[in-house]
């Protein structure tokens, strides 16, 4: 088998079983209290860690780039409650444009 | 009807993102070509895996000469995260043993954050509806890629890669006020990303992140 069948073999099979290890174990049960108080915190700790991976990483290097221009109008827009689609579409063109003229 | 609506509306909200998703499946398309990963592998990755950043960074690892072991640990680092996500998403993941492994497959970033209802609470139909459709763009992202391959830009021209982190600032602005400690779990998640990034393998840090939210343990 080729080394790429292998990755992707491989992978599939891993990432199959992390995505389905909780929902499979515990599905459809309601979590216990203290549990719950738990994964009241993940979104907020989860979400931010993503925002720093999405916008200012590339690979193990700390970059500042057009994403952070993207991001900072996100923010303006989320301020402005704009809707979800706009406050998406405006960090996208304000990255597209800043690319543009650096 | 009430739960066909559900799914359609977490579709609708997807939508933009589904576009994204997609650009970004064509780019993966294209890239795992380079990589030396063929084409029916390609879609067989997309189709099983289903976890973009992972995929990426197998593809990346290969390109680069890495081997095989390397790419799959890099793929599965990134993919940690799943765990907890998937804990969290359990009591809104319901059927049958087989049912729950394979809707659990529908889970991303994207559609987890969705269908977060808040108080550590999901919807099921949103987190379905949306999952659908950002896996429907994946997939067929990822055949155009393999197949139409270099003739589409970059969606870096089109800042595409400026709406990931702009959806989670926009999705996390709506949970801080969960609880009183969201703030500083945020803050905390942050810092924790920021601070590993340059140290640690890709998805480590988010990984890593996630482990504040057992600041909910104490009273």
């Amino acid at each position: 088998m080729s080394t790429a069948w292998t990755v992707v073999l491989v992978v599939s099979v891993a990432t199959i079983a992390i995505k389905g290890a909780g929902p499979v174990l515990l599905g459809g049960r309601e979590l216990p209290a203290r549990v719950i108080g738990v994964v009241e915190l993940l979104a907020p700790a989860l979400l931010a860690a993503l925002i720093v991976v999405n916008a200012f990483s590339s690979g193990r290097h700390l970059v500042l780039d057009a994403r952070a221009a993207g991001l900072g109008a996100a923010g303006v827009a989320i301020v402005l409650r704009a809707p979800l689609l706009l406050v998406v579409v405006v960090a996208a063109a304000v990255a597209a444009v800043v690319r543009l003229a650096t | 009807m009430e739960t066909a609506h559900r799914a359609r509306d977490g579709a609708r909200r997807a939508a933009p993102l589904a576009v994204a998703v997609g650009t970004f499946g064509v780019t993966f398309g294209v890239l795992a070509h380079t990589a030396g990963i063929g084409k029916l592998a390609a879609l067989v990755f997309s189709v099983t895996t289903f976890a973009g950043s992972a995929q990426f960074a197998a593809a990346g690892v290969l390109s680069a000469g890495g081997t095989a072991a390397a790419a799959v640990l890099a793929a599965v680092l990134l993919n940690g995260r799943y765990l907890p996500i998937g804990i969290s998403v359990a009591p809104a993941i319901r059927g049958g043993r087989l049912e729950r492994l394979l809707r659990a497959q529908l889970v991303v970033d994207e559609s987890w954050a969705i269908s977060n209802l808040g108080r550590g609470r999901f919807d099921p139909r949103l987190l379905f509806g949306a999952g659908l459709a950002i896996y429907l763009a994946w997939i067929a992202g990822t055949a155009i890629g393999v197949f139409a391959g270099g003739a589409l830009g970059k969606p870096e021209n089109l800042g595409l890669d400026a709406a990931f982190p702009a959806l989670f600032l926009a999705l996390l602005s709506l949970r801080l006020r969960d609880s009183p400690r969201s703030p500083l779990a945020a803050v905390l998640g942050g810092l924790v990303a920021l601070v590993l990034i340059p140290f640690v393998p890709a998805g480590v840090p988010i990984v890593a992140a996630s482990a504040v939210c057992l600041l909910g343990l104490r009273r």
